[in-house]
């Protein structure tokens, strides 16, 4: 199976220290390196085993029911004069990519003999997942969760809570996915024996940004098998994905990295415009610093404290992106874009009226860029269509009837 | 000159006490105030926290601390502009401790050398990796005469912890147990953790910290170590408290 591809090779991958050029890395205190020392050396050992192997992919094909659709897009292709392809990841089980790396993660846990799990959450939607694979394993499951993101996303607490997983409130900082990863850090930190961290991005200290990665890189996997039975190429022309932490890019990315004819494009959310003092474009707005354990890019103050971003999507409203993607940014591998939160409302609507699908916030940031790429009418562009929009109706709702 | 920690400890094996404040707290110019009442007290050795906004390893009392600092506007920069001149007046170590990212965005050479310059005698950064230290500041903390000290936990196993000795300078912090700050856990099951320190028979003298709230959990950590340092307690008495002096004899006279 190729998530245990060797990536030795390649520059765009992680080195031997957990670095991705100058990114990345454990930047953990004391308290949780014996956490992570296991985890960085048990990771790849797990993850190439075949018994392993075996069970990730036949959960994920008879559970989350995968492959999932590429679905060519012939509405939305006439719109933008050029051949769209939606990976859809929203027709998963649960509604987003979350759960492949959910399934996999909790597959490891209990080969690391762990008894419980804690995850955080922005959206919801990485929550749910681990809510569900919880109750498919019969684990304990403590869900952390930015106050703010309880408010807006409540569906998916009902969701968690009704798996059986605790949703505890991250009251600290500006109440959202920052917070509820620095609270599941601490809980990590305070049970650092039985407990394994599900963390839900291609973030955090290594190994957790190339391991989340390979778990999502059936995601480009498929799509590669996909596209040479629809188009008789497996290379597309434009690989696009929203950002937030990373993981759907990660994951789109991924068997992508280094096939240098593929573009790659990370849209990241622009909120109410990147100079507007409220946005979540950490390319534009960042500079190199450690979050969550990981160097990065990271927006910050110039006194190095974490500033707290803005996004009407819950999913991208964090203030540094995985280290994977700062080295793409770095070194010009992939463009980085940003869409405001009404140019994402905007294709929201857009994907319902001419494709009837109801995309999730973040999914919506990137099909917003589809009208600012160069295509030529042949070119073949796939969006990683993250999750499902039912979450977000409330907001949807509110901007329909403004 | 000798560093003044390795100076307290070449005059003081047992019973030493640290004390944790976060600099620019409960009020922003209270950084000086506290440390020279803390001083006169008898505190051996003060750590001063410089407050971050996304402190990991820290529980509520000491989080809020710090966030209250950020809001009263204390700074890196702040910081040394209120250390400069300190050692006029105060004569006991003092160690910053702080996460690793201000640091970096201030640059780490410039950091340390405003450290000597000002008279800050050691610094603890709990997120930054034993082998960056080793490969990119470790020279500069040596030639600056500035003690980097390292932390060990119940967890850490017995290879890495004569590692963690051997790099750490003026003392080693041992993490009482595996937890942020503040838990009230019972000391009573440390103590297979502290008889290892102890036979272990480390180069630096060690100082047990996390958990220590009053004379009786000071007295148990002491019993193993060289001392022990105080953080989450004295903050919730400094925050409770009206007058910082009143506040801090107290405090001290209920440990000593």
């Amino acid at each position: 199976m190729d998530i245990a591809i060797d990536t030795s090779k390649s520059r765009y991958h992680i080195d031997k220290n957990g670095y991705y050029g100058r990114f990345g890395g454990a930047y953990v205190p004391e308290m949780l390196f014996p956490n992570v020392d296991e985890l960085q050396h048990k990771y790849m050992e797990v993850l190439r085993d075949p018994a392993f192997q075996q069970e990730f992919e036949a959960l994920l094909r008879d559970y989350v029911g995968r492959p999932s659709p590429l679905y060519f897009a012939k509405r939305l292709s006439e719109k933008y004069q050029a051949k769209i392809f939606l990976k859809r990841e929203d027709l998963n089980h649960t509604g987003a990519h979350k759960i492949n790396n959910t399934i996999g993660q909790i597959l490891l846990a209990k080969r690391l003999g762990k008894k419980r799990i804690i995850a955080e959450t922005g959206a919801g939607q990485h929550g749910v997942a681990t809510a569900t694979v919880c109750a498919l394993m019969g684990m304990e499951c403590v869900v952390y969760m930015g106050s703010v993101d309880i408010e807006r996303q409540a569906p998916n607490v009902s969701r968690m809570k009704m798996l059986g997983a605790t949703v505890v409130a991250a009251t600290s900082g500006s109440q959202t996915l920052k917070d509820a990863t620095n609270e599941a850090i601490r809980d990590w930190i305070n049970n650092p024996v039985d407990t394994h961290y599900i963390l839900g991005t291609a973030a955090g200290p290594h190994p957790y940004p190339d391991m989340v990665a390979r778990l999502q890189s059936v995601i480009s996997e498929e799509i590669r098998k996909q596209l040479q039975e629809k188009t008789g190429s497996g290379l597309p022309d434009y690989v696009v994905a929203c950002i937030g932490g990373g993981s759907n890019a990660a994951g789109a990315f991924f068997h992508y990295l280094d096939e240098e004819e593929v573009k790659l494009v990370a849209v990241e959310a622009g909120g109410k415009g990147v100079h507007s003092g409220h946005s979540a474009a950490t390319t534009q707005l960042g500079k190199i610093g450690i979050i969550h354990a990981s160097k990065t890019l990271l927006m910050q103050t110039e006194d190095g404290q974490i500033t707290e971003p803005y996004s009407i999507s819950a999913g991208l409203d964090y203030p540094g992106i995985g280290p994977m993607h700062a080295h793409l940014y770095e070194t010009g591998r992939a463009m980085f874009l940003d869409a405001t939160d009404d140019e994402a409302l905007a294709a929201a609507y857009e994907l319902c009226k001419l494709e009837g699908i109801i995309p999730a916030m973040e999914s919506a940031h990137a099909l917003a860029k589809l009208k600012d790429l160069p295509f030529n009418p042949d070119d073949v562009v796939v969006v990683c269509l993250s999750g499902r929009g039912d979450k977000d109706l409330n907001t949807y709702i509110r901007h329909m009837n403004k | 000159m000798q560093n003044r920690i390795d100076q307290l400890f070449a005059a003081k094996q047992h019973g030493v006490l640290n004390i944790y404040c976060t600099a620019g707290y409960p009020e922003l110019n209270d950084t000086l105030p506290v440390m020279t009442a803390l001083q006169q007290h008898g505190a051996d050795l003060i750590e001063l926290g410089m407050p971050f906004s996304d402190p990991l390893a820290d529980g509520p009392v000491i989080q809020d601390s710090g966030t209250r600092a950020l809001k009263n506007g204390m700074s890196v920069h702040k910081l040394f502009e209120q250390l400069a001149g300190f050692r006029d007046r105060i004569h006991v170590p003092v160690i910053l401790m702080g996460y690793f990212n201000p640091v970096l965005l201030y640059g780490v050479e410039a950091f340390v050398k405003k450290c000597a310059e000002v008279g800050v005698d050691g610094v603890i950064l709990p997120d930054l990796p034993m082998a960056e230290y080793v490969a990119e500041y470790k020279t500069i903390f040596e030639e600056n005469n500035v003690n980097l000290i390292f932390l060990v936990t119940p967890e850490t196993s017995d290879e890495r912890i004569r590692q963690l000795d051997s790099l750490s300078k003026g003392f080693l912090y041992a993490v009482s147990s595996s937890s942020t700050t503040g838990k009230d856990k019972d000391m009573s099951h440390q103590q297979a953790y502290f008889e290892r320190l102890q036979q272990l028979k480390l180069q630096n003298p060690v100082l047990i910290g996390f958990g220590i709230k009053d004379k009786a959990t000071f007295d148990a950590a002491c019993r193993y170590t060289n001392g022990a340092i105080i953080g989450t307690a004295f903050i919730k008495a400094l925050g409770e408290g009206k007058d910082i002096d009143d506040t801090v004899r107290n405090f001290i006279g209920s440990i000593k």
